[in-house]
């Protein structure tokens, strides 16, 4: 039997076995529905902040037109609705159906709000305001105000940035925070997985069985490659899920951004996979029960944690900060903040290449000595296995 | 040239300190039933993990047909390990056609002998459980079954009798008797010394990581001190014969044992010298005192 029939027969028994698990199918729709869910979210939050509905009582119904078309130079929309019993008014501010209560005559105006008020709703009224005032004035004064305004239209000053800030920006942060996450989450799932995948083999003894027909290295290397490819597909299944959401309800510039993150995050994937995988293969290999797992994975996951929390927060303040770009380039850590900060856009080619070349060096020695700790740990039942025994031979 | 003979050739393993196998040696013939017998930790386990593969040996060599295991040769042989060596949450059909491919059979051939084989050892019901769902007894089966699928060359069996009901031992036995009359080298371990000795066409005794004594249960009783059962009135004639000692004194019937080269027609004159002998019959020693004896001779020697 050829080495590649072995190892594609061990994969496919990995994959086949997990896919067809209640946790793998339940999972899988609960990240979709949670994901759905945020993202309905966001668009109803969007939505809301740029919709209020004012009323407008006595004499202030006529700055029903300057206040929408103010507003609208603001990016808000303002629905303006006549008000004429102010009792019901209130209420109806207090139980939300209107944002803002506006009466009196100008200049004297009043606003009505529930708790602080939408602080651009107040900036548009009080302008509005001004510019009734002073229409007023400059009409008394005998100056025709459509010159003024005219005039003042054609006067701002003229900036010139430095550092340009990217319109998308926002977007990008919110695509790079969930490459990451979504990573995190793989690499956790995922290599744990492999490792509770070993121990089982180890605690049922199955492993003497399967170390009978085929290499130790080859039971490894279907292992990795079979629930990798797991990982992958629910990877690419949440993804496209995520993607086609967002761009029905609005919520990201799909074409664009999405499809690059996607091809980052599957590039990423694979590395930090592969990196991780085989360690906690050799870690589980040490011991042969699955209530040991835990003490022997802890210094991994902490590791995955420690690259996530303390990544995502450089990442949010300053994705190009000293620290998160030399964090970003070291292999532990680049699987996650690596792809954040290509997404974000601020990597340079020669951080990403130098990050890619790191982590495949680093590939080939872990699974390496991976491989030797795997191939000399995981027939020794009993006892936990010290790591320099299972590297000596 | 050994034509399908597995050769155990002086394999000696260390744990550390421990020494667990001290040049080991024995042989398993084509179309023989080898059993393999000794106390618990004497290396039993060791050799035939050995012999799988599963375990590097520190010095010895494992044959098959006079040529070296390799891992090619090793797919041909069949293993049913100590524990259970299954995936508990993998289904009994599907588990047993992974393990006859990872042996080296098309998906198709392992279907078919998968088939049969769960038709034979009567798992047909049972063949969509997972295998933690199974009686002992049956997940024993799928063990056994495991080892046969792939239609081995060689069958090494370590305890393939523990925990099974007298059913499933009958069946075990007719299976083994019957691959090892195809011509197929069979050894297994084993603690029912009772079972071994009615089965097996050779015996092997393991004590402290060798070979202490192998051979046909026949072979291994003759040599060493044979025993007499007599029944006469008195016992008192034995005391004038050399090398006879009395092991058992229960009313007029006695247990005589002799030393290596005594002959018994001398006892039978010497006892009807003085009385009428009632009974007079070798004792044959059953392979448990045989076993017995060995290992404590062992212990004393060592």
């Amino acid at each position: 039997m050829t080495s590649a029939r072995a190892v594609s027969l061990v994969a496919k028994r990995e994959f086949v076995t997990k896919v067809r698990t209640k946790s793998f199918l339940v999972g899988t729709a609960v990240i979709i529905a949670v994901l759905a869910g945020y993202v309905v979210l966001q668009s109803v939050l969007f939505d809301d902040q740029r919709h209020s509905v004012v009323g407008l009582s006595g004499q202030a119904t006529q700055l029903a037109d300057p206040l929408r078309e103010k507003a609208k130079s603001f990016g808000i929309e303002v629905e303006t609705r006549d008000v004429t019993t102010m009792d019901n008014a209130e209420q109806q501010v207090r139980d939300g159906s209107l944002d803002a209560l506006v009466t009196g005559a100008p200049p004297a105006l009043k606003m009505i709000v529930k708790g602080s008020g939408d602080e651009v709703l107040t900036t548009t009224l009080n302008d509005v305001l001004r510019q009734q005032v002073l229409v007023a004035q400059l009409a008394e004064a005998g100056i025709t105000p459509q010159q003024v305004a005219q005039n003042l239209a054609n006067v701002s000053v003229a900036v010139t940035a430095l550092e340009p800030v990217d319109p998308q920006r926002g977007q990008r942060l919110a695509i790079g925070l969930i490459v990451a996450a979504l990573l995190y989450y793989s690499l956790l799932v995922y290599g744990t997985m492999v490792a509770q995948g070993v121990v089982e083999e180890k605690s049922s003894r199955v492993v003497e069985i399967l170390l009978a027909t085929v290499r130790p290295w080859q039971l490894l290397l279907g292992k990795v490659i079979g629930l990798g490819a797991v990982g992958l597909l629910q990877l690419l299944v949440i993804s496209t899920v995520g993607l086609v959401l967002s761009s029905a309800f609005d919520v990201i510039d799909v074409s664009a951004l999405g499809g690059t993150a996607l091809l980052i995050g599957v590039l990423w994937y694979l590395l930090g996979f592969f990196l991780y995988a085989t360690v906690f293969a050799a870690a589980a290999s040490l011991v042969s029960r699955q209530e040991e797992l835990q003490s022997v994975l802890t210094p991994i996951s902490m590791t995955i944690i420690v690259a996530f929390v303390a990544g995502i927060n450089l990442m949010i303040g300053s994705p190009n900060g000293p620290t998160v770009t030399v964090l970003s380039l070291l292999p532990p850590f680049a699987p996650i903040l690596m792809p954040g900060r290509m997404a974000l856009g601020v990597a340079p080619a020669w951080q990403v290449v130098l990050a890619i070349v790191l982590a495949l060096a680093a590939i080939a020695a872990i699974t390496w000595l991976g491989g030797k700790v795997y191939a000399n740990a995981v027939l020794r039942t009993g006892a936990r296995v010290k790591l320099r025994e299972a590297l000596r031979t | 040239m050994p034509e399908g003979v597995l050769e155990i050739d002086g394999i000696s393993k260390r744990y550390g300190e421990v020494v667990a196998l001290r040049d080991m040696s024995f042989d398993v013939r084509a179309g023989e039933l080898f059993g393999f017998v000794g106390s618990n930790g004497a290396g039993k386990t060791t050799t035939m993990r050995i012999a799988l593969g599963v375990l590097a040996a520190d010095s010895g060599e494992v044959r098959w047909n006079g040529r070296a295991v390799d891992l090619d040769t090793r797919r041909r042989i069949g293993y049913l390990p100590e524990e259970r060596g299954l995936y508990p949450r993998m289904k009994v059909l599907d588990q047993l056609v992974y393990l006859a491919e990872l042996h080296g059979m098309s998906t198709n051939e392992a279907h078919k002998s998968v088939e049969n084989w769960i038709a034979r050892l009567g798992l047909r019901d049972r063949r969509t459980d997972e295998v933690q769902r199974l009686s002992l007894g049956n997940q024993q089966r799928v063990q056994l079954a495991a080892a046969l699928v792939h239609e081995p060359d060689v069958l090494v069996l370590d305890e393939p009798f523990s925990g099974l009901d007298p059913v499933a031992v009958d069946v075990m036995s007719h299976v083994l008797r019957e691959k090892a009359s195809s011509g197929v080298p069979v050894v297994f371990s084993s603690h029912q010394l009772d079972l071994v000795e009615r089965l097996c066409d050779r015996v092997g005794i393991v004590s402290a990581g060798s070979m202490v004594a192998v051979g046909t249960v026949d072979e291994l009783r003759s040599g060493g001190e044979s025993r007499l059962v007599v029944e006469s009135p008195t016992t008192e004639w034995t005391a004038t014969l050399d090398g006879v000692r009395v092991i058992e004194k229960n009313g007029t019937r006695c247990v005589l044992e002799l030393a290596e080269g005594v002959d018994d027609q001398s006892v039978l004159h010497a006892a009807l010298a003085v009385g009428p002998v009632h009974e007079f019959s070798r004792q044959r020693p059953s392979l448990t005192e045989l076993f017995r004896n060995v290992v404590t001779t062992e212990a004393r020697s060592a």
